[in-house]
């Protein structure tokens, strides 16, 4: 029998460890990566010549960190390793992929996808400012390149990445002007017993909540955002929105898009807070947002099955306790099939790539099966805690102001949203997408899209479920159409 | 998905002993809401007949609303210019007509053969000079005059024939803004109602839906698209109706500059791609090898060959595209007869009992006249629009 062509897309915590099982199985993983090195965002490393060291990148998560970048050095020739590659495609039992040698098609066998995650975001008037970044993006410009988003920096939202990264700016030296936090500091209370479920990352949260004290840095809890105030109109427009020179604007039927749009950079940011006061807190950067959500447009191309999950209000993909995907050949692992964090993709990884060798016929040890099943169990009853402590504030979506902008890349507001709702019937995710242009930009929802769900809940007055989720669609990331190549070359 | 996807759907009847016993009754019934149904819909309102409007899905959302969006006139047979020029007539006037914005632009169609087709050059000429007799003003550009106005377009371009009346609109939008707008004219629509029997009995035909609703009217409408052969050989017809979703993407948005909807004009599918710019700033492309199509499950998928051999030829068309990231492939399901002429007009054996479907990738510009010339066949029994070309007889002896 021929070796069984095994494909990893992602070379994170759980990406990594798929890769070493199938390795020590004697296998050849092809492993596909976006990034320069492995590691994932999590364990991301630093350039060439940055000499920060583990302790001081990672904190608490040095050890497993070196740990992983180790394994994975190790592999080198035990893989097929392809960095800085993009899987834009996935069709007929083949992923295409775009790296520096140009476009390719490569046949699996199986297929495990260990995408990761992003930043799941709830809009703020204003958030489409200069100077507003993600919360993972501002872990990555102090991870990677040792750089802090702006010189006075407000963290706003909640779930454990707000006081991790406000925690590690802090410790970088960077002035931190608050952490504003969503949750009500009452709701970890009920959330205590799950949270328990792994105690060293309940007091790694602990000591973090300190470290950002100790620097007199406020932290409110029960915060609601209200606005994120800015400079001058006109000041740095972002690329492409608030400008429209095309028919349409001259024509003066485009209300939203020319110069309404106040585009200046951030200067600060106003929340009511839980007693009902108000308070704004200048700056000139903000990282924001409300713990991750899964990318998992490439399980979706891959034709696999979804399903609501009402405890973190979003549609996953279905997989059994072993990360078998309803498309045979295919294995979900890690922050891409849910968010349970980084020590649980490390245990899903391996445990898909078992799976993936126990449905091609190899023999696998049921010990460690059952073991590495034990250890996702416990991290899903740690992130229902966090799920419970840290809520997803459904409640601002509904109460978004009218000129507030939902979808960035289009630059379409609340209202706009709203309006094609209450006029078009549109109360299915694709179909207000297909009238509003929400969704429809650069980022194809993946930033918007779960926000733009609940405000589309909220005006129609349906269950979040009912609005669906938004198709995948190729290329998962924009991709140039050069990159084809000339016809005929 | 059963939510009323129009603001103002009248909401499904609950399934009972009484609705089914008491089948909806109107002048006319139509089975499939893409932009034929919709437009056919709204103009037999605007002649007073009541109309039911069944689609299996929401409307406008399968070829009505994932083609191209080209309001061409040119290319066309010289015989379809008088129904596209009474399309374009309505195009013009969609804001009004409509209540809103379909993002029509009147911005010109050219279509521009390659210097190893030269052929291609006079057969444009030729159309041009025939289709002045229908109102279809061409203007012939080449050299130096061609490159000034159209700076983007590659060095491969010989000819040009550009169409300054015709332009572009939403796909998207138009479907769908003629489906509301008949509906505010009365007519009432069903979405997601899926049409599983259509039969006649006596004076008046029965449509019997999935969830076992039934509707009755005393004239039948088929606009079902790539759904409508079931139909069609339930009366006895013969249909040769094949499927093809379209190879479609959009780069992100750049400076709006390109008034026009440009194709290529060429015998070889795989180098005919085209491309418009819309107000927002994107590109909007299309054209090049077509995708298989899953009309039963309502899905298609796009082959990524397909996409890097359209964005390929697209270079030859206007190279700078090269440096434009795309965001997005799409295709529907579209469609088409052999000869990539729809079937439209009056069923050869069934009286009461119409057609408009196959139109092989060419019907979003003709649709609202389409719509406003079955409307009128219906209510008068007669058109000045020829529609011999397009009879179901056609295929008759076809096995």
């Amino acid at each position: 029998m021929a070796e069984p062509a095994i494909v990893i897309i992602g070379a994170g915590p759980a990406g990594v460890r798929a890769a070493q099982a199938l390795a020590d199985a004697g296998i050849r993983p092809i492993v596909i990566d976006e990034g320069r090195r492995s590691g994932g965002q999590i364990y991301r490393r630093q350039p060439d010549g940055f000499t920060r060291s583990h302790a001081t990148l990672y904190g608490t998560e040095a050890e497993r960190a070196r740990a992983l970048h180790t394994c994975f050095d190790g592999l080198e020739g035990r893989v097929d390793y392809r960095p800085e590659t993009l899987v834009w495609h996935i069709s007929d039992g083949q992923v295409w992929t775009l790296g520096p040698d140009g476009h390719q098609s490569i046949p699996y066998d199986a297929l495990i996808l260990c995408t990761g995650a992003t930043d799941r975001l709830m809009p703020v008037r204003g958030w489409h400012r200069a100077g507003t970044y993600s919360l993972g993006g501002s872990q990555i410009a102090l991870k990677a390149q040792a750089c802090a988003i702006g010189s006075q920096v407000v963290f706003l939202g909640s779930g454990p990445l707000l006081y991790l990264v406000a925690a590690q700016y802090v410790k970088a030296g960077a002035h931190v002007a608050a952490v504003l936090d969503t949750a009500p500091f009452a709701a970890r209370i009920p959330a205590l017993p799950k949270l328990l479920a792994q105690p060293a990352a309940l007091w790694n949260g602990v000591l973090l909540t300190r470290t950002i004290k100790r620097a007199g840095v406020p932290i409110l809890h029960g915060v609601t955002p209200l606005d994120i105030t800015g400079g001058e109109e006109g000041s740095g427009a972002p690329d492409g929105a608030g400008v429209d020179t095309g028919p349409a604007a001259r024509d003066g039927r485009s209300s939203s898009r020319a110069g309404t749009v106040d585009t200046g950079a951030v200067s600060g940011v106003t929340v009511r807070t839980a007693d009902g006061g108000e308070r704004h807190f200048a700056c000139d950067a903000i990282a924001m947002g409300h713990h991750l959500r899964p990318e998992t447009q490439l399980a979706d191309l891959a034709r696999c099955a979804f399903a609501f999950d009402p405890a973190v209000r979003q549609w996953l993909p279905v997989r059994d306790p072993d990360g078998r995907a309803s498309v045979p050949g295919v294995y979900l692992a890690g922050d891409g099939a849910r968010i349970l964090g980084a020590r649980s993709a490390e245990a899903s990884g391996r445990l898909a790539a078992l799976a993936a060798l126990t449905d091609l016929g190899f023999p696998v040890a049921s010990v460690d099966l059952a073991s590495l099943r034990r250890d996702v169990a416990t991290y899903v009853r740690f992130a229902s805690g966090l799920a419970q402590a840290f809520p997803w504030p459904v409640e601002q979506a509904a109460a978004l102001p009218d000129d507030a902008i939902v979808c960035r890349c289009e630059s379409i507001t609340a209202g706009e949203l709203r309006a094609t709702v209450t006029d078009t019937g549109a109360q299915e995710a694709n179909r207000a997408k297909a009238f509003s242009r929400v969704g429809m930009g650069r980022c194809q929802g993946r930033y918007c899209g779960l926000a733009a769900a609940e405000v589309i809940a909220a005006a129609a007055a349906i269950p979040v479920e009912r609005v669906g989720r938004l198709r995948s669609a190729a290329p998962v990331k924009p991709i140039s159409a050069g990159s084809a190549g000339k016809a005929g070359a | 998905m059963t939510a009323p996807i129009l603001a103002s759907a009248t909401p499904a009847p609950a399934l009972s002993a009484q609705s089914l016993s008491a089948p909806s009754l109107s002048d006319v019934l139509i089975i499939g809401g893409g932009i034929m149904g919709s437009a056919a819909a709204f103009f037999l309102r605007q002649r007073g007949l009541s109309v039911t409007l069944l689609e299996s899905d929401l409307v406008g959302r399968q070829a009505s609303g994932t083609n191209f969006g080209n309001v061409r006139r040119q290319g066309r047979p010289l015989y379809q210019l008088p129904l596209a020029n009474r399309a374009m007539a309505i195009w013009r006037n969609t804001p009004a007509l409509l209540g809103t914005d379909v993002e029509y632009l009147q911005r010109g169609h050219m279509r521009v053969c390659y210097r190893d087709r030269p052929d291609t050059a006079a057969s444009m000429e030729a159309y041009a000079a025939d289709a002045a007799r229908f109102d279809l003003d061409l203007e012939m550009l080449s050299g130096n005059a061609l490159r000034a106005r159209f700076p983007f377009l590659g060095p491969e371009v010989l000819a040009a024939s550009l169409s300054a009346q015709d332009g572009h609109a939403n796909p998207r939008l138009a479907g769908p803004a003629f489906a509301r707008a008949a509906q505010r004219r009365g007519a009432i629509i069903h979405e997601n109602c899926r049409a599983i029997h259509a039969g006649k009995s006596g004076d008046d035909f029965t449509v019997t839906a999935a969830d076992g609703r039934e509707f009755r009217a005393p004239t039948l409408l088929i606009t079902a698209g790539a759904w409508a052969k079931q139909f069609v050989e339930g009366f006895g017809e013969t249909v040769p109706l094949t499927s093809r979703g379209p190879n479609m993407c959009v780069t992100e948005p750049l400076p709006y500059a390109i008034g026009p909807s440009v194709g290529v004009a060429t015998p070889e599918t795989l180098e005919s791609v085209y491309f418009r710019q819309v107000a927002r700033g994107n590109l909007v492309i299309g054209g090049s090898l077509q995708n298989q199509t899953f009309p039963d499950a309502y899905r298609v998928y796009v082959k990524p060959d397909n996409t890097l051999g359209q964005w390929q030829q697209m270079q030859r068309l206007i190279p700078a595209v090269a440096r434009l990231n795309i965001i997005r492939t799409w295709s529907g399901i579209e469609s088409y007869l052999p000869d990539s002429q729809p079937v439209m007009g009056p069923s050869g054996s069934v009286s009461g009992l119409f057609y408009a479907f196959g139109f092989s990738g060419a019907g979003f510009q003709v649709g609202p006249g389409v719509g406003e010339t079955m409307a009128e066949l219906i209510a008068t029994g007669r058109t000045d629009i020829d529609l011999s070309h397009y009879a179901i007889g056609r295929f008759a002896d076809v096995r």
